[in-house]
This record gives C-alpha cells, sequence and structure tokens, in this order.
C-alpha cells in the first residue's frame, strides 16, 4: 500500500506540473529534498542520542517498570497481546506520559523503544502486529496537555493572550485520541473476522 | 481556577523550563540508588542511537521525496479546490483548509501555513484561534507511521494510515466544533 500512495504522490505531482508549466519547481524539490531529509535526520539524532543514553539508566535500574505500573490498567486494556510485565509497556506508559507534558523530544526516543521491543514480540516481522497499530494510533492523535509551539509561536505573532487556546487544544486532544482508540478497535474487528 | 494561572504564561514558561533538569536529575540519582554504573550505561544508551538514525535515513529521504512533489507542484491545492463549495456550505472560513489537508502529511509544510495565518488574520482572529486548535489536537500521521515504522523494517502497514486518518478527522471536526463552543 505504501508503494502505490508513494508513487501517486510523485505522479500526480510532477505530472501536474508539467501541464501548469511548474517544472522548475519540482525539478529543485527533487534535488533537494535529499538535504532536506538529512537536516530532519541530524535534528532528531542529538535528541536521540541524548535520550537513549538516560532512557538506558532509567531501564536498568527499573525506573520505567515504575512508571508503566502508573498507568497498567489501562494498557493492559489496549494492549491485550503485550504479556504482563513486558518491557514493550514501560515504553509505551514512558512515551505517552512525555507527551502528555508537552516532552515531545524525550517522547520519540521513547516510542522508538517501544516499537522496538513491540517487533520482539511480532511474528511477522515485516508486517505492522495490532498492538504496533494501536500504539501509533495514541501517538498520532497528538496526546498532549502543553502545546509549547502553538504558544511561543502565538507569542510571536503578538497574542492578547497566547495561552487562551489551552483548553480548546485539551479537548480536542482528549476527542482525536479517544476518537482514534475507537477507530483502531473498529479497523481491529474487520480485519481479524 | 488553574486554567487562569496556566494563562497567565509565567508558571508555564518556569514549569516547562524545570522539568528536563528533574527528569534528567531523578533518573541519575535512582540509577546510582540501584547501583547501576550510571556513566558506562548511558554511552551504551547513546550508542544504539546511531545504527537506529543509519536506518532512519533512507525511510525520511523517500517520505520528504514524496511529500515535497505532491505540495510544491501546486498538486494538491488543486485537490482542496474541490472541496472549497462543502466548506462554504458548511460555515468554515475557506483558509483553514490547507490546514487541515497538510496537517497530517507535513508537520514542517503545517507550521509554514499557520504561520502565515497567524501573520495575515492575527492569532486571535476566529481563523488563527481555530488553525491553533487544529494544529494542537492533531499530529502529523505519515511522520510518526514513516518514523516508527521505518525504525523497526515494517513493510505491510495494513490499516494504520487509514486509521490514523481518521483519527485526524475527528481531530479536525472536533477543533471546529470546540472552537466554535468556546469563542
Amino acid at each position: 500500500m505504501v508503494n502505490i500512495i508513494w508513487t501517486l504522490f510523485i505522479a500526480c505531482g510532477i505530472i501536474y506540473s508539467i501541464f501548469t508549466n511548474n517544472v522548475e519547481v519540482v525539478n529543485n524539490t527533487i534535488m533537494e529534498s535529499s538535504k532536506t531529509s538529512l537536516d530532519m535526520i541530524m535534528q532528531i539524532f542529538p535528541v536521540l542520542a541524548l535520550w537513549m543514553g538516560l532512557m538506558n539508566i532509567a531501564e536498568k535500574s527499573k525506573l520505567l517498570d515504575k512508571f508503566s505500573n502508573l498507568i497498567s490498567p489501562v494498557l493492559t486494556k489496549l494492549f491485550p497481546e503485550v504479556p504482563r510485565g513486558h518491557e514493550s509497556l514501560s515504553y509505551i506508559a514512558s512515551n505517552i506520559i512525555a507527551n502528555v507534558f508537552g516532552l515531545g523530544s524525550a517522547a520519540t526516543p521513547f516510542g522508538l523503544k517501544a516499537m522496538d521491543s513491540l517487533q520482539k514480540l511480532n511474528k511477522k516481522k515485516d508486517t505492522a502486529s495490532r498492538s504496533m497499530i494501536t500504539f501509533l494510533i495514541i501517538n498520532t492523535s497528538g496526546v498532549t496537555l502543553v502545546p509549547t509551539t502553538i504558544i511561543s509561536m502565538r507569542m510571536m505573532y503578538k497574542s492578547v493572550n497566547p495561552t487562551s487556546i489551552l483548553l480548546a487544544c485539551i479537548i480536542g486532544t482528549a476527542c482525536s485520541t479517544i476518537g482514534g482508540i475507537f477507530v483502531d478497535r473498529i479497523f481491529t474487528k474487520w480485519y481479524h473476522h | 481556577m488553574w486554567i487562569e494561572y496556566l494563562q497567565s504564561g509565567i508558571i508555564i514558561k518556569y514549569i516547562s523550563n524545570l522539568i528536563i533538569p528533574v527528569i534528567v536529575l531523578l533518573i541519575i540519582l535512582y540509577g546510582i540508588r540501584k547501583k547501576v554504573p550510571v556513566y558506562d550505561t548511558f554511552l551504551e544508551g547513546s550508542k544504539d542511537s546511531v545504527g537506529m538514525i543509519m536506518s532512519l535515513f533512507p525511510t525520511f529521504l523517500a517520505m520528504i521525496l514524496g511529500v515535497n512533489i505532491l505540495i510544491n507542484s501546486g498538486f494538491l491545492s488543486f485537490l482542496l479546490g474541490f472541496f472549497k463549495p462543502l466548506f462554504s456550505t458548511l460555515n468554515i472560513p475557506l483558509e483553514i483548509l490547507p490546514l487541515a489537508a497538510i496537517r497530517p502529511i507535513s508537520g514542517s509544510a503545517s507550521l509554514a501555513i499557520l504561520n502565515s495565518i497567524y501573520d495575515t488574520h492575527g492569532p486571535d482572529s476566529f481563523v488563527g484561534l481555530l488553525a491553533s486548535v487544529m494544529q494542537g489536537s492533531t499530529d502529523t500521521t505519515l511522520y510518526v507511521i514513516t518514523l516508527y515504522f521505518g525504525s523497526v523494517g515494517i513493510k505491510k502497514i495494513r490499516y494504520a494510515l487509514w486509521a490514523g486518518l481518521c483519527a485526524d478527522l475527528i481531530g479536525i471536526i472536533a477543533s471546529i466544533i470546540i472552537t466554535n463552543i468556546l469563542f
């Protein structure tokens, strides 16, 4: 499926640009895409190196397990296939907690570690498992209490009240997360019958 | 009452400055207490990030190539044109359309759109507020899928994309309703 979407993105874009006489822009886009992605990777790399170091300490000292105990009743419901006490639950818990408090940079390494340990449970290594998709949906719905980027951008544009959107964002996030989990459950049922 | 405190902004800034140092301190002190060789353990964990980054680069490149061609060629804006009548009948400001469409695909592009909305309409206008809430209620689904599945070599993503996009759609609709009620 990724193959088809990727082809559609590129083919539609290039063909459209030829018809609208916009090829120069697309030409530059293709040439620069490699550098753009390297820039992105270089932004993530230092963050990842830092947090994976700290995370390793937290893991070896069993601090992560304490986090997962905090929200384990919810986690066992959301991830019925993951055995209780499995390491991935600690990573998932830490990822969710970091996201909720707006620590996006810390949340990503936790999320990658969570995926890595979910992959160990996965029977078909090239295919996403049910738990992986559930975890992904929780992440894509953008669980956060304090959207720091938006608040700082609102400050930059001299908003009278930069944080006035807080409550609305919290409700919105709650809607998309709960809705996302609901959708995920429907898709799961549909796929396994 | 706590929301007024939060809205004053000062406390948020103080707390957000405090969170990371406290977490770092907590992790290291707890490790020492549990007799973990913290320095060596840090190095060992940090080293793992190199391999992860190496495996992520090709996936990122492929995604950026596809998404940027789609957006920069103008094809996406062309497609959005078809949705304009629907938006005007539902009484939703048209300016929000590009943001709603690009938010799940590209994080940097959606921030650029948010920037231009703040610039032309102001962050406290209805469109500005709606854009803020929309940006805050969802995340870049395609980016998250690329990052998380790419890091472990998942090729068949099954229903992940559709479920993720459905969650985004729920977030977008919710933010329109919430902004209408609250502001």
